[in-house]
Order: C-alpha cells, then structure tokens, then sequence
C-alpha cells in the first residue's frame, strides 16, 4: 500500500476542512512562488521528467502537452482551460478534489499558466455538479482575497481565475467541444487541426487539461520529479486516484500507487468483491468507454496504461466497474450502449446513427430476441462506427460492445438459444427513433 | 441523441424578464468574459433564468436571453435544446433526477426506479400536489456513494428503497434532510475503518517547507561545482602561466610531422597486411547520415571491461525474445547482440549507463546506434509487455541538443 506520506489528495474524503488555512497546513500554495522563479523552462522540464500521464483517460504526458504551447505570444492571449466536466461513468474523481482539496487545483491552475505564459484560467464543471462549483468559487475567492492569484498577486504572475459550468452533456468532456461550450455554443466537438495549441478557445493558444493532471503539479514540482517517477512501474509512474464502484464490499475512492494489482486494489480498500473472487464475472478497469476485461485476465493484472492496453482495454480514467456473477452482463453493455445514445451529440453520422442501432440490437440480444449472425453484423458495425468520427465518442460507444462480443459470445449466444427454444408470440414492431 | 422540444403553446408565458438581483448578477457574469464574446455568457444565464422561472425554461426567457446578449434566438435556442439539464417543460417542486447509468444500476437503481414509479408515476410527469417528478438521467458522477438522485440542487448518495421513500416523505413534509450519503458513510471513502489518510504528520503542518531542503541541496551542490570549475580553471590558467613563464621558448617540433608514425593509417594497413581503409569506417563513409553523426558527436571515450553487463551462454527458458522490435535493431545487430549473449529485453532493460555503453562499443560497425537509439528505454517498455504496432519498433523521441 503506499505510505500515506506519498500521497497527495490528502483531504481525499474531506474530514479536513477544505478552506485555505487547513490546505495551506496540508502544504498547498506552500513556497509557490519558489517554483515559479525557477522559470517556465524549469516547470515544464520537471513535469517531463516527471512521467505525468494526462488522468483525463487518454495517457498523453502532461509536460509534453505543456511544451506544445507557442514560446512567444504572437499577440494573442494564452488561455489555460481545465477540463471538470467529469461524466464518464465510474468516474467520480475530480469532485472529491473540487470539493475537498480545491487549493491544490487553483495552485496547478496558476503553475500551469505560467509555465505556458497564460494570464486567464477557466475551470469547465459539469453542470450537475453544483455543491461543488459553490465550493470551488469559494476557494477561489479565498486565493483572490490572500492575493494568491489575481492581477497583482504575492507570485508575480497576474492570473484569473474563472468557474464556468455546463449544463448537462457528456460531450463536453471532449476538449474542442468543452471550448465550444465555452464559447456559449452547442458542444460539437471540432475539427482537428487546427489544434486547440494554436487555435483553441476565442482562436487562441489553449491548452485543455484534467482536473486531477493540474492539481498534481504543485506536489510533484516541490517534491521532486524524481519522486514522482519513483513511485509505480516504468512508462505508467505515480499516484493516480482509483473510483471503485459496482460489486465490491465496500466502494470508494482512493489514491494509490500506479501499476499495483487489480487484486491488491480491491483487497487493501474495497473489502474483496461482494461474494469472493470466485464470483468475479468482469471488470470494466477505466470508465464505461474501455472495453471489459473478464475476471481471469484481470485479477492479477496491474492496474497501469500499458498492462491494460495489452488486455485490450484500457486505463482510461481509472474508473474500475466490478461486476460478480449475479450481473447480467448484455444488459449492462446495453445501458452503456443507451448512455452513448443518449450522449451522442449529432454532428457525424456513423456515431448518430449507429449508437442508436447499436443500443437497439443489444437491448434485443439481451432478451435473446436476435439471430446468431446479428452478432457479427453487430461486431461489424462497431468498426464502421470507430474511427469514422470527428471525436472519440463513435469509439467509446463501440469498444464496450466489442469487449462484450470478444469475451461474452457465448452468453449472447445462449440466450438466442434460450429464448428460440421457447414459444413467444411476434412482437409488435417499433418504429427506430 | 435525444429529442427535446419546447412546452406546449397553452402552458407558455407570454413574458419574462430577470429580477432587478438577477440582472445585476447577469451583468456580473457577462463582464467575466473578453469583449465582444458575451455569448459565452449565455448558459450561466440560460440556468438563472430556469432558477427564476420555477425550474423550466418557456420560450420567452429564451428570446429575452438572446435579446440580452445579442444573439440570435436560433443559437440560443440550440443551445436550450441541446444541454439536457434546461428543463423545457414544467417540473415538481422537488425534481427527482435518478442515475441510471450501469455503476447505480449494479448497485440497486432499478429498486429506486420502482419507488419512483410507484409514488410519483411514469418519468416527466408532476405529482397531483406538484411535489415532485423524477426523470432518469445519465450518470451524475457519484459512482462510488451508487446508488443516488441528485434532487433539485443536491446530491442524496448511497441509497436504499427504504431510505429513499423515507427522503421523499421528509422533503415532502418539509423536514429537514441530510444531504450526500444517506448512510454513516461520510463521502466517497470506504465504509466502516477507513485504512488510508491517518498519518498525523500530514496535517499539523510539518509538511510545509520540508522538500525546501531538497532544493538547497541542489542550488549548493550546483554552486560547489560552479566554484570548483572556476578554481580548476583558475588553476590550470595559473599552470599554464607558469609552464610559458618557465619554458618561453616554442616547444621542440615533433619529427613526425607527416603522422607517418601514427598506428592506423592506410599506409600502415597495407603493411600490416589489411585492407588499406577500416571497414567499419567505409561502412560509415559510405552512408551520409552516419558520416554526419559521427563528425558531430566524436566517439565516447573508451569503456573498460569492469562495465562489461551480464551476459548468458543462451536464452533464458530456450527462447529469445524478438530483439529486433527495437527501433534501429534489425537482423544483423539481432544476431550480433546473440552472439555477444544478450536475448532478453529484461536483460537490456537492467543495464545502467556505462554497460549500455561498454555493449556500444563492441557493436563494431555500428558503434554508437546503443546509445542514440535508448536501448536501455526502449527495452524497459517491452519488457512490460507493451508491444509496438509494427515490427521494427516505435522510434524514441531524439534527444535533445
């Protein structure tokens, strides 16, 4: 287990008071303004050699997506926009930090602004998340009051700082499509290139970052990118918060070191799965848009990007959904298939049309009311969906369909024999929505 | 996708118009934003409006928005349309918004979706007596605490059909209710002891300053070094100022000024009884990029054997791995790096520096490729198992000049 002197949220389940005084107690804003004389040059050094992965669910290396930002301004403003938009579902992560350690947010907030030359922030909440928008503003007006940030702050770099929120769309999780909802329009995702680096929010140099990427960099550039990189396996390195949900004992969030075992996870902080590990049917290892891993492939792997690449999957944001053998796993997929349905914005047609037809199909196997050979078409159109979109939601609504095909055949399967062995009168046909 | 529409005609309100508090608080918000982008400003005034307007938004708050911050009324109204929390149609004094996404759903959704059904009635519909109406919604990010509804502005977590029944009655009567878990859970941590997070030190405040030391270290360590390099240099200066006070005469010229004596020269080759160029260095010439590589970055200076790695007679359990997914590593290095008894990525992955150093330079003609291609780096990530998408390896990132 890693020693709780590693970690970093440690106002994780909010028994400290979220306020400035108690963080700064918790070493937050502690000699901020060290760091910032050391040079922008410095910061983003240190954030490269620290091996900082994006916890938005991608991996890309936060210090690498830093330098990415022009060196000069050409006249246009920089902007810094963090990504709070968290829906993906599992994931319950960015709200603990918003609610219960915003100090060290706003401190990465200022850091990664100045080590991209950026005098303004935007924070993007979720909509629904409203307890927690009220908390993050009354931390940042606490910094605005001790002069933390603010145009003529104690760190020498005029910084604002702004809560904005959505109001209710997946998709503007998907970084052109938060700018979009920025901007005060629909969240389409947009076009890449241009690359939100060049043009990004009002057409300017943007760069779009997690919560959880932002609010490490504080601890990591104090105690070291050695120390970072000193904790989990090569190429996946750190602390990376954890939300277990679904059949475990005891769900919960928790921060631990990257690349340890599935099985070590679940025992140390979730209490073992409900029933025994004998009962483990599947794990969704990342949030709802990586595809499932079955139980033997899962157990003793370790939890980190690359591991789980190779089981075909991925990390994504660490959202880990447990499912025990008492779940009906088609009928699980389905609501996700429904999820993507929903949450498709409507730009491109593949993901439009084919979440729909994807949920209907599964929500038909599920009952069992489908022919063999639809699950080959299904698996078909899956991969006419991937890849054929602007953003990746088309992906993201076809993986955990894939997954479930790729380990759950033979329970689709079973079911189209189950319910062919049995009378059922026609069923009344629906016209598609 | 989902299909929204406005409300009907007949329940529409032929005005609307934001209260002194809200306008000012409007103003507030649009100023937050870079001139002439106030339409950024229009959901935060789309969601005050819905405040105001008993948590619906009818057709003429829309308009009014647009009429505010100067946009047309079709991009408001897509941008109504499109956020699924703008609630288009009237709703209950408590606007019940179920998470029936898989997480809640694994934890027991579907029994609060019967509590739902059977006191309030099918989604989108108010309650006789307006308290409430409940509609499903995606995943609201409380995964852990499933399952949970968020109501009006509050999340209510861990839910059971008993405590939920009993949460509505309360609202309902308009007691008071507790918010987040509805169980002894505190928030997201695990029920019961929790195991993490105890560590008095983290919080009494001796944390801070304490890495400050780390950085002395380094800023006095680098100020040593500086020192010492500028006595060193002062030295050698000192050295050298001397030796040409002792000695003003210009050194004796060597004898050997045509380097005839020098060991490898074409001449001295052919007498050896080899091939007048090296080979290894024809292989060089002959290729531009190398010939350019090795005129810029001179060799290293020589490794002696006590860097020499460890190194097997043959592979481990029989069989090697697939050297040649090292970027720059192809057949002929493969067989090279065999015969010198190197098979495994893990093998390359535990050298340090100087070894990977010492294997470079007995790479023959291609002495140097160890070092410029990060072996070492390359073979740390294969040696997790990670496996590039092609059969000659992801090329590293080139270092830095």
């Amino acid at each position: 287990m890693l020693h709780d002197r590693d970690r970093i949220f440690t106002n994780l389940y909010g028994f400290q008071s979220p306020g400035l005084k108690a963080a700064q107690m918790r070493g937050a804003w502690d000699g901020t303004k060290v760091l910032l004389d050391k040079g922008r040059d410095w910061v983003v050094d240190e954030m490269k050699k620290s091996g900082l992965r994006g916890r938005g669910g991608a991996g890309f290396p936060t210090g690498l997506k830093w330098s990415f930002m022009p060196k000069q301004s050409d006249g246009r403003p920089h902007y810094l926009v963090v990504n709070a938009d968290e829906s993906e579902p599992g994931t319950c992560k960015d709200r603990e930090i918003m609610r219960h350690d915003p100090h060290l947010l706003i401190e990465g907030c200022l850091i990664a602004s100045f080590a991209m030359g950026a005098h303004a922030c935007y924070i993007y909440i979720r909509g629904e998340y409203i307890a927690e928008r009220e908390a993050l503003q009354r931390a940042v007006d606490e910094a605005y009051d001790a002069k933390l940030v603010g145009k003529d702050n104690v760190h020498g770099w005029p910084f604002d700082i702004y809560v904005a929120h959505g109001a209710g769309a997946y998709i503007c999780g998907e970084e052109t499509a938060l700018l979009e909802s920025l901007e005060g329009k629909k969240g389409m995702p947009r076009l890449k290139p241009p690359f939100p680096a060049n043009m990004g929010l009002y057409g300017c140099p943007t760069t779009v970052n997690n919560v959880e990427s932002i609010a490490v960099a504080g601890t990591i550039l104090r105690r070291g990118a050695a120390w970072f990189a000193g904790i989990g396996r090569p190429n996946n390195v750190g602390t990376k918060l954890f939300c277990v949900s679904g059949h475990v004992n005891k769900p919960c969030n928790v921060e631990e070191a990257m690349g340890l075992t599935f099985r070590e996870l679940i025992d140390t902080h979730c209490g073992g799965i409900r029933g025994g590990w004998d009962n483990l049917l599947a794990v969704i290892p990342g949030g709802s848009s990586v595809p499932m891993v079955p139980a033997e492939q899962i157990t003793d792997a370790f939890m980190d990007f690359d591991t789980l690449r190779n089981l075909k999957s991925g990390l994504g944001t660490a959202a880990v959904i447990v499912m025990d053998k008492s779940t009906d796993v088609v009928r699980a997929i389905a609501r996700i298939s429904y999820f993507y349905k929903h949450e498709s914005c409507g730009q491109c047609t593949p993901c439009r049309e084919g979440t729909g037809w994807m949920w209907r199909v599964l929500n038909r196997m599920a009952e069992g009311r489908a022919q063999k050979r639809e699950i080959d078409m299904l698996l078909e159109v899956t991969t006419q969906v991937e890849g054929h979109t602007i953003c990746a939601l088309g992906d993201a609504a076809a993986w955990p369909v894939q997954g479930l095909i790729r380990h759950f055949r033979h329970e689709i399967e079973k079911r189209i024999d189950d319910y062919a062995a049995n009378p059922h009168s026609e069923p009344v046909r629906v016209a598609a929505e | 996708m989902s299909v929204r529409r406005l409300a009907a005609e007949a329940i529409q309100p032929a005005s609307f118009a934001f209260t002194a508090e809200n306008l000012a608080w409007a103003r507030m918000v649009i100023a937050r934003y870079p001139e002439g982008r106030q339409a950024s400003a229009v959901i935060p005034l789309l969601w005050r409006a819905q405040e105001q307007h008993d948590y619906w938004l009818p057709r003429a708050a829309i308009e009014y928005i647009a009429n505010m911050l100067g946009m047309p009324t079709i991009r408001v109204l897509e941008v109504a349309t499109f956020y699924t929390m703008f609630n288009l149609e009237p709703v209950g004094k408590f606007f019940v918004q179920l998470c029936g996404t898989t997480p809640c759903r694994l934890r027991g959704a579907d029994d609060i979706i019967k509590v739902c059904e059977s006191r309030i009635g099918p989604q989108r519909h108010v309650s006789g007596d307006g308290n409430f109406s409940w509609l499903e919604v995606e995943c609201l990010g409380s995964c852990c605490n499933a399952p949970m509804v968020q109501i009006n502005n509050d999340y209510y977590e861990d839910l059971t059909p008993e405590s939920f029944n009993k949460l509505l009655d309360d609202l309902a009567a308009g007691r008071p209710v507790k918010k987040g878990p509805q169980s002894a859970r505190h928030t997201s941590e695990p029920e019961g002891a929790v195991k993490t997070l105890l560590d008095p030190s983290l919080y009494d405040g001796s944390v801070v300053g304490a890495w400050k030391k780390r950085f002395e270290e380094e800023e006095a360590k680098a100020r040593e070094a500086a020192a010492k390099a500028a006595e060193e240099k002062a030295a050698a200066d000192k050295a050298a100022a001397a030796a040409a006070a002792e000695n003003p005469k210009p050194g004796k010229p060597s004898d050997d000024t045509a380097g005839l004596k020098a060991a490898d020269t074409p001449a001295a080759r052919v007498a050896d009884g080899k091939e007048p160029v090296h080979p290894a260095a024809q292989a060089q010439a002959a290729d531009p990029t190398k010939a350019k590589t090795s005129t810029e970055a001179p060799l290293p200076p020589p490794v002696s054997d006590e860097h020499k790695p460890v190194l097997l007679t043959a592979p481990e359990g029989g069989k090697a791995d697939d050297l040649e997914l090292i970027w720059g590593v192809g057949p002929k290095l493969a067989e090279m790096l065999h015969k010198m008894g190197v098979y495994h990525f893990s093998q390359i992955a535990s050298w340090n520096e100087m070894n990977l150093r010492w294997v470079d330079q007995n790479l023959g003609a291609f002495r140097g490729r160890a070092v410029r291609d990060k072996w070492i780096e390359q073979a740390a990530k294969l040696a997790t198992g990670w496996r590039p998408d092609n059969k000659i390896g992801d090329r590293p990132a080139p270092a830095k000049d």
